[in-house]
Order: C-alpha cells, then sequence, then structure tokens
C-alpha cells in the first residue's frame, strides 16, 4: 500500500495540477496578506475560501484521478496485490498531495508575514487542519461516487452535486427550516443540523475560535458551551473522523466487492 | 441666574479665603485625625492633611471646609463604611487617597457621599478598592475633577460604581478616569450636567450609566472594554459628542444603547470594534453625523419604534453588518454616509455615488427575525442570496437606502 500511496503521491505531485493548486493559494495568500495586514482578518477571509474551495477541489480532482488511473488502475488489479492496498493508496496519495499543496500554498505568505510572532497561531494552524479534514472527507466521497459510477460524466455529474449539497443546498435548507419554524426553540437543532455537515461543522468550529464568534450571541454561546469543552472539542473531532473514516470503509468495501 | 450663583461662590469663597484659618493635621501633630480636625474648626477654614495613612471611617463634613491632601495622605476605612460624609454647601476635597470604603449589601457606602448639598469641589484624589467611589445624591452646582478610581470589581451583585449620581443637577464630570467598577460613571434623574474628558474602562457593566436624565451633554469621553458598553435609557436632549467606544466585544456588548431616546444629537464620535456599535431601540429624532463605524460586528441596530432619525455624513467600514433593521422606514434617513461595501460607480465625479446603496443585507434581516440563522454566518449560502437580494430586493425594506452615498471615506 505504501508503494501505491508513494507512487500518487509523487506522481500527482510532479503533475501541472499540484503546482497550480498551490501557486493559487500562494498568490490568493500573498495577495491577501498584502492588502490586509491584520492576520486574524486574512484568517477570517481565507475561512471563507477554504471551506468552500477545499471540498470542491477534493472532489473533482478525486473524481478526476480515479477516472485517469483507471488503465493503471486495471494494470495493477492483475497484479497480486490486495485491492485494499491500491484503493487506499491511491486514495491517501492524492488527500495527502492536496493538502500538502494547501498546508505550503498557505502556510509559506503568512509565515513570512510574521506568523510565529503572531497570537493567530493557533487559529491558524485550526484553519489548515480544517482545510485538510475537508480534503480528507470529500476525496473520500469522490472516490465513492468514482467507485459507483463507471460513466465517467455520470460521476463528474454527481460529485458536484454532492459538493453542491453540501456548500450551499444544505444551508439553503437549514436557514429555510429555521426560518420556518421560528418560534419553536431552535439552538439544539441548529446544533445538530450543523454537525451532519462537515463544511459546516468545520466553518462553525474555526468561527467559535476567532473574535467574530461575539456575533453569534446567544447561539454561539450555546455552541461555546458545547465545542468550548475538551468533550465538545473531542467530539468535533470525532464526527469529522467518522466523516473520513465511513467513506472509506465504504471504498473498501466496495473496491472488494466491484466487479472491474 | 446660575451666573449669579457663580459670582455668589466666589465672593462667598474671597471672604471665606481671608478669614481662614488653616488647621494641620499629621500623625503626631496637634490633630492626629481629620475628625478632630473638623471638630475644631470653623465654616471656611481649610484641612491640609500631612503625608500617612490616617484609619478613619464615617468622617462628617459639617461646615463648608477645604480639605487638601499632601502627597501620601492616605485615608484608610478598613472596609467599615463611609469615608466622607458631606451635608453641608461648599466643601472642596482635593489630592487625599481614598481606600477600602467597606462593603454593604443594604447601604451604599462611598468614598465620598454628599446628601442635599451645592457648590462642591472634589479633585485629583485616588480610590483605591472604593465600594462606591462618589456618591451624589439630590446635589447640585459641584464639580468631580481629575479623580482616578481603581475598583477590582469582579461579580456585579456585590460591586458599587465609580461615579454615582443621583436626582442632582449642574453637575461637572471631568477628566476622570475610572477603571474596573461595576458602572464607570452612573446617571439617573440628572440634569443640565457635563461628563467631559473622562477615561471609562474594564466596567464589569457599563462605562456610562444614563438613566431618566435630560439636557446633559458628554464629550471627549473614552469608553473601552466594559462588560456591556454605555447606556443611555429614558432620557431627552443629549449631546454625545467626540467620543471613543471601543472594544465592546461579548455576545451580549454594544458600544452604546439607546432606549427610549429623543431628540439626541450624536456627532464625531468613534465607535471601534464593538459587537454592535449602536443599539437603538425606541429613539426620535435621534441625529448621528459624522461618527466613525469601523469594524464592528453590526455598525448600527435599529430594534423597534424608531423615529424620524437622521444618519448622514458617517463612515461605515468593514463593519460584519452595516445595519440591521425591523419594520417600516417610519422616517428614518440613511442618506450621504459613506459604505466601505458600496460598489456604485460616481460617472460625474461629484463624490457622490449615481446608485443608491442599501445597507441592510438579506442575511442580516433574516437574522433579526430568527436569531438562531447566525450559525450560518460566512457560509456560501449566505453570501449567494445577499447577492441576489443586494440585485433585487425582495425582503428588506424597498427604501430603505442611501440615496446619495459618499464615494470617498469623510474626514
Amino acid at each position: 500500500m505504501l508503494k501505491i500511496l508513494r507512487y500518487s503521491f509523487y506522481d500527482l505531485m510532479r503533475g501541472k495540477w499540484s503546482y497550480v493548486y498551490s501557486l493559487f493559494y500562494l498568490l490568493l495568500g500573498y495577495t491577501f496578506l498584502f492588502l490586509n495586514n491584520d492576520l486574524s482578518k486574512a484568517i477570517i477571509t481565507f475561512l471563507n475560501i477554504i471551506i468552500v474551495l477545499t471540498p470542491l477541489i477534493g472532489t473533482i480532482f478525486g473524481v478526476m484521478y480515479y477516472y485517469n488511473a483507471r488503465d493503471f488502475t486495471e494494470l495493477l488489479l492483475a497484479q497480486p496485490i490486495r485491492r485494499t492496498s491500491i484503493f487506499l493508496g491511491q486514495y491517501l496519495g492524492v488527500s495527502l498531495s492536496l493538502s500538502l499543496c494547501l498546508v505550503l500554498g498557505l502556510g509559506i505568505p503568512f509565515v513570512i508575514y510574521g506568523l510565529f510572532q503572531s497570537a493567530e497561531i493557533f487559529n491558524f494552524v485550526s484553519l489548515l487542519l480544517t482545510g485538510t479534514m475537508l480534503t480528507f472527507i470529500f476525496v473520500a466521497l469522490a472516490y465513492n461516487i468514482a467507485l459507483s459510477f463507471e460513466d465517467k460524466i455520470k460521476g463528474f455529474g454527481f460529485a458536484i452535486l454532492v459538493w453542491l449539497f453540501f456548500a450551499i443546498i444544505y444551508d439553503g435548507l437549514f436557514l429555510l427550516s429555521m426560518v420556518v419554524f421560528g418560534d419553536y426553540p431552535l439552538d439544539k437543532f441548529a446544533l445538530g443540523a450543523s454537525i451532519f455537515n462537515p463544511i459546516d461543522l468545520a466553518r462553525i468550529l474555526i468561527l467559535l475560535k476567532l473574535d467574530i464568534s461575539a456575533l453569534l450571541g446567544y447561539t454561539g454561546a450555546i455552541f461555546q458551551k458545547f465545542f468550548g469543552t475538551n468533550l465538545g472539542m473531542l467530539a468535533a473531532i470525532t464526527i469529522l473522523s467518522a466523516w473520513v473514516v465511513l467513506p472509506v470503509m465504504r471504498i473498501i468495501y466496495k473496491s472488494n466487492k466491484q466487479d472491474f | 441666574m446660575r451666573m449669579y450663583r457663580i459670582l455668589l461662590l466666589l465672593i462667598l469663597a474671597n471672604t471665606a479665603l481671608l478669614a481662614s484659618d488653616k488647621i494641620v493635621v499629621s500623625l503626631s501633630g496637634k490633630y492626629p485625625s481629620i475628625k478632630q480636625a473638623i471638630a475644631s474648626a470653623q465654616s471656611g477654614d481649610t484641612i491640609l492633611v500631612k503625608g500617612g495613612t490616617y484609619y478613619e471611617h464615617n468622617i462628617v463634613v459639617d461646615k463648608s471646609l477645604t480639605i487638601i491632601g499632601e502627597p501620601k495622605a492616605i485615608i484608610d476605612a478598613q472596609e467599615k463604611g463611609f469615608i466622607f460624609e458631606v451635608i453641608v454647601d461648599s466643601v472642596s476635597i482635593i489630592g487625599l487617597t481614598l481606600n477600602n470604603v467597606g462593603l454593604s449589601y443594604t447601604k451604599d457606602f462611598a468614598a465620598i457621599h454628599t446628601r442635599r448639598v451645592s457648590g462642591f469641589l472634589f479633585e485629583k484624589n485616588t480610590f483605591n478598592n472604593p465600594f462606591f467611589a462618589f456618591h451624589i445624591e439630590r446635589s447640585k452646582y459641584g464639580t468631580i475633577r481629575q479623580n482616578t478610581i481603581n475598583g477590582n470589581a469582579v461579580l456585579e451583585h456585590n460591586s458599587g460604581n465609580g461615579i454615582h449620581l443621583w436626582h442632582s443637577s449642574n453637575i461637572e464630570v471631568v477628566q476622570n478616569q475610572v477603571y474596573q467598577m461595576r458602572d464607570g460613571i452612573y446617571f439617573e434623574f440628572v440634569n443640565n450636567s457635563k461628563v467631559i474628558g473622562n477615561d471609562s474602562r474594564r466596567n464589569l457593566r457599563y462605562g456610562l450609566h444614563f438613566m431618566f436624565s435630560n439636557d446633559d451633554e458628554y464629550r471627549e469621553n473614552h469608553f473601552e472594554d466594559n462588560g456591556a458598553g454605555v447606556a443611555v435609557m429614558f432620557s431627552k436632549k443629549i449631546l454625545m459628542e467626540k467620543n471613543v467606544f471601543k472594544l465592546n466585544w461579548g455576545t451580549a456588548s454594544y458600544g452604546l444603547l439607546l432606549k427610549e431616546i429623543y431628540d439626541a444629537d450624536i456627532f464625531g464620535n468613534e465607535f471601534v470594534q464593538n459587537t454592535i456599535g449602536v443599539n437603538a431601540d425606541g429613539c426620535t429624532r435621534v441625529v448621528l453625523e459624522n461618527n466613525n463605524f469601523i469594524n464592528n460586528g453590526w455598525a448600527i441596530k435599529f430594534l423597534g419604534a424608531c423615529y424620524d432619525n437622521r444618519l448622514a455624513q458617517n463612515n461605515f467600514m468593514h463593519n460584519a453588518f452595516d445595519v440591521a433593521y425591523y419594520g417600516n422606514i417610519n422616517g428614518n434617513s440613511f442618506d450621504n454616509n459613506y459604505w466601505s461595501e458600496y460598489t456604485g460607480y460616481d460617472l460625474d465625479k461629484d463624490n457622490i455615488g449615481d446608485v443608491p446603496f442599501r445597507p441592510v443585507k438579506l442575511f442580516s434581516y433574516v437574522v433579526n427575525q430568527t436569531p438562531e440563522t447566525i450559525v450560518l454566518l460566512r457560509s456560501l449560502f449566505v453570501d449567494l442570496i445577499n447577492f441576489s437580494e443586494k440585485i433585487t430586493p425582495v425582503f428588506t425594506p424597498d427604501n430603505l437606502k442611501d440615496n446619495r452615498p459618499l464615494m470617498h471615506p469623510v474626514k
């Protein structure tokens, strides 16, 4: 498995898309920090970008890589290698290379602009951690989708739909239901609903760490009470991990059953 | 009438000066305590307190005296009660250090307490660990100037206010520093008074708490890092000018709370990094001009029952929400402000944008209706609906807009 991981990883890191992706973050980081020297503000701006972009790139890259490497995968399948190692190796290769692009791309400008002297370093690290987590989650979802659809177009379409659902539609339904049921106490509901969407969960986890959390008011206080404790933090990490582990388990299950 | 009174005071003070004696209090001298000095003094005398720590409390000032402390003249009440109780007119207390007023759940113990007096001057005193520092009750024509109040309030229910005025008028509170009390400066039923150049920080509840007080003005004060900010309630004809409201940041904090305010003028203030810059609830004919709203959560929040207020020439910069608004437009006007989020153009270069600006975002409207939806802050969906609402307003009040937004910030 490690061999395949290494192969996928180097293959991707040498490819131009990784360069484009990390250069994009690099440029973005420099531009924002150049325009606004305040690290805390820049982190809020990047929060917006990361919670939208890392899932999107993760999904598309995941699907694309699977379909592109299909011939190679079939070749590997003919060899005496366990299927689990092949697919998990590829999955980890894609996720790791994307995460590395993110960490380097955003990390370098922030370090140059004096991250280590700043109190924001923990917020920045948690931003990168959640970004990495989201990458792992959405690449896993993408691999699931790609495994389930022979047809490239269908796979891509469905992957985009999944991203759209988590990034936009879910929040729309969430907002709508809260407005409709506005007469009822909604705090528990809001807490519950945000847990079931990894993007929302990541967003709230970072918001709570930043100054801006004061805007969340009474509802935010309930979130803070939940996530502020060790237990809550543990719960959040467990849930995000579950979002990685469950799709990965399905990759294993599916790849062992699949007729290639 | 007022000039006459001041003149009279001056004459009185002069005659008093001519006839006055100086009594020196020192630990080793003829008068080792202030109480003894007061007992043997005549109205109009000056009592000079030499350096040293005097353990006294409940000193009743029943003669018109001037009490002056030398450097390091400390009166320590050892938490037993009041320090000075002023019950006659024309008393001055200057340059003393007053420590450790006692805490009580039934009495408002204060370092300096006045009742039904006028013409007092309290200047350059330092207060450490007071329960209340000043408690001015039914008094008038007084000045509280350049005092420093260092409290160590931790809980609201067992702490007191820095400068507490009740049922008084024509008082000037000037250049005091009030730190870590319950309310920094407290006004209740206080008319025709001025609060100028004070510095009020880290107070548990309000930097300035202002109730049922009319025709007052406060200028050039600095309110920072107070529990809930500054509250001005149930008052008429207040002038608030060139104050700084800063870092009142917390889930229930605001820079300035206006509740049931009529005919107030709010000019040239700075609202920086408050959760809510101005929280307006039941305001009528309030004018906000030349204020800066910078980096607040909400720059200004109109709750309800706000009529005929006017915002003009203000700068709204980098606030998460510029305006939150409930209900109908009710004659409130938002014209001629600078909004950092404005993206319109100015073809004729007259510094006025050619398309109106709508300061209320749809999300801010939704949050006002259902506060819990704030958890969707910074979500992509919210940006999308804000954008579509900006282009075609459906939910937000159609006429809530700045018809003449400025292209450049007001200096």
